[in-house]
């Protein structure tokens, strides 16, 4: 059998369709995490590379690190508390009513999501700058409140900022996510509860926000991932370098550590961490929601 | 029927007010990113967007002046390089990862099962952890600063064959055994009747795949070190500083930049959708 009829088998064959993926893997994800692995345990100079053991590991626990910390679990927690809540209210609203009033409103909120967060961050600088005249200083103004300087003014600011931002960003993304979701819940099911006398509430309660829940939990997981891996809001604000840390992130201590500072040993054991982070969190949300009870 | 329509008129009352209201305030920045590349970069910096001067009074087009001809066009050129990389990972992306999925979807083999439980372990693994090895293996194979440099960790994208193995799954076998009989090999089956019949995923795939490429950030900040090879994004934060910013060219820049995914958003706005929930959660 020549080489070329014998790729040509139907037991070949899905070797040869896989293969791209396996060669990715192994070089784009397995090397480097293998490498992350090693590294966390050298101080990595340029040619002169040492194994020091635990030291990295050691030396994790710094003002930097509960800085990151704290303004990741916080932007995490806050932009889980209004991305998921707020946009289930609003897909409910979209899931009736005309069709063609839902689909463009559906597109009004979707299409800040198309916009790259540098863009988004121009427009947001210049929104928020600190001069009484700027839109949201302006409109504080109106209420009573005094201009506040958002960027430079400390870490309330600047975490209302980021939250601020990612809210306009992604609630048009998790819309879709939960009107998808809505679509997948049987209309007889209102029909029946309807019959019984259920008024909407009741039903939103009893029908609706439990069928939802492989949804919820799908764009909570998302949000956990997205909130501890956040770098690039904080980026465009502050270029790595917030007075007081009020934007550092983990993957921002990480940025700063491997590449503005050039310590990639260091830089190595706060990915592993950040990683066990995500792993962890999303595992335990993932059991909370009893995602691994067998249910059918 | 009377009745169902006495009870739903107020709740729309004030449903639409309220949703048109909260959607014009999400529509606002990207209102006023348009007007504000009329107005010059000096007033920016100095007062920010305000209500009061939210609408210029002469509308000025020299921002867009600066893109053309401000520092040496380098603006076209970012512009040239986001395109080019954006052609390339989306077309690139979508073949490895079609025939990646097709292959998982469609056949049973040994390993077959452990290979997919290994795609959506990969699909949480977060990238920004793998920046560091990754750079250093980018300087070992001389790959910063180069186009192939910026393409190659994206080249297989674990997303899109989750979604092509979905796809693939569904399409039932005799299709691929009729193309058996009338001598197709295995891999002619795939480009002649499978690739077509996928041809909505793909849709979706290529809309989702070239906004990330065009929006990527992370990766070609580490990746281009010279204001020649520069994507957009990158481009335009290298005129983001802390303290002060070059508005001029950043303001008109930002909104061109924004343009095409706009465009395509109008025209494909199926395949936005279809991108974000086929195949993905199910109830």
């Amino acid at each position: 059998m020549s080489m070329k009829s014998r790729l040509n088998t139907m037991r070949v064959a899905p070797y040869v369709f896989v293969a791209p993926f396996l060669v990715a893997f192994v070089c784009f994800y397995l090397y480097p995490i293998a490498t992350t692995i090693l590294m966390s345990f050298q101080n990595v100079v340029p040619g002169q590379t040492s194994f020091i053991g635990l030291t990295n590991y050691g030396n994790i626990i710094n003002s930097d690190f509960w800085d990151a910390l704290r303004v990741g679990l916080i932007y995490t927690v806050l932009t889980i508390a209004i991305l998921v809540p707020v946009p289930i209210v609003f897909a409910v609203l979209l899931n009736s009513g005309s069709r063609r009033l839902n689909t463009v409103h559906r597109a009004m909120f979707f299409l800040p999501s198309l916009v790259s967060v540098v863009v988004a961050g121009t427009v947001f600088r210049l929104m928020f700058a600190s001069t009484d005249k700027a839109v949201v200083n302006g409109v504080l103004k109106m209420v009573g409140i005094n201009p506040v300087d958002w960027l430079l003014g400390g870490a309330a600011q600047a975490m209302f900022l980021m939250v601020f931002l990612a809210t306009w960003r992604w609630l048009g993304v998790n819309l879709i996510y939960f009107i998808s979701g809505l679509q997948a819940i049987p209309e007889e099911l209102y029909e029946a509860a309807e019959i019984d006398g259920a008024n909407p509430l009741q039903r939103f309660f009893r029908i609706t926000l439990p069928l939802l829940k492989p949804t919820i939990v799908f764009v909570t997981t998302i949000s956990i991932f997205g909130g501890f891996a956040m770098f690039e809001e904080s980026y465009i604000f502050w270029q790595g370098l917030s007075p007081n840390n009020v934007g550092l992130t983990m993957v921002g201590l990480l940025y700063k550590r491997g590449f503005q500072q050039g310590d990639l040993g260091m830089a190595s054991t706060y990915g592993l961490v950040l990683m066990i982070i995500v792993f962890t969190l999303s595992l335990a949300q993932l059991k909370l929601f009893g995602f691994f009870r067998k249910e059918d | 029927m009377a009745g169902t329509h006495s009870r739903f008129r107020p709740l729309w009352l004030v449903k639409y007010p309220l949703l048109f209201g909260t959607a014009l305030m999400f529509l606002f920045p990207i209102f006023a990113l348009i007007m504000a590349t009329f107005k010059t970069g000096r007033d920016l910096m100095r007062y920010g967007i305000t209500f009061q001067t939210l609408i210029p009074e002469t509308f000025d087009f020299k921002n867009y002046g600066y893109l053309i001809d401000g520092k040496d066009g380098i603006y076209l050129t970012w512009y040239k390089n986001s395109l080019i990389l954006t052609v390339f990972q989306t077309g690139l992306s979508l073949f490895f990862s079609s025939l990646v999925g097709y292959g998982l979807g469609a056949y049973r083999f040994i390993g077959r099962n452990f290979l997919f439980v290994l795609v959506l372990f990969v699909m949480l693994v977060p990238l920004q952890i793998l920046i560091l090895p990754l750079y250093s293996m980018m300087i070992d194979i001389g790959g910063m600063d180069t186009y192939w440099g910026a393409l190659l960790p994206f080249l297989v994208s674990p997303f899109a064959i989750f979604f092509f193995r979905q796809y693939a799954v569904g399409i039932p076998k005799d299709y691929l055994d009729a193309g058996r009989v009338d001598g197709l090999n295995e891999y002619s089956i795939f480009f002649r009747i499978t690739a077509p019949l996928m041809a909505p995923a793909f849709g979706a795939m290529a809309i989702l795949t070239s906004q990330q490429a065009w929006n990527s950030f992370l990766w070609p900040l580490i990746v281009m070190r010279t204001s020649q090879m520069l994507t957009l994004p990158i481009g335009l934060n290298s005129l983001l500083t802390p303290y002060g910013n070059n508005y001029n060219m950043l303001i008109s820049g930002a909104a061109m930049a924004s343009l095409p995914l706009i465009v395509v958003f109008f025209f494909f706005q199926k395949y936005f959708m279809s991108g974000l929930t086929t195949g993905g959660i199910k109830g």
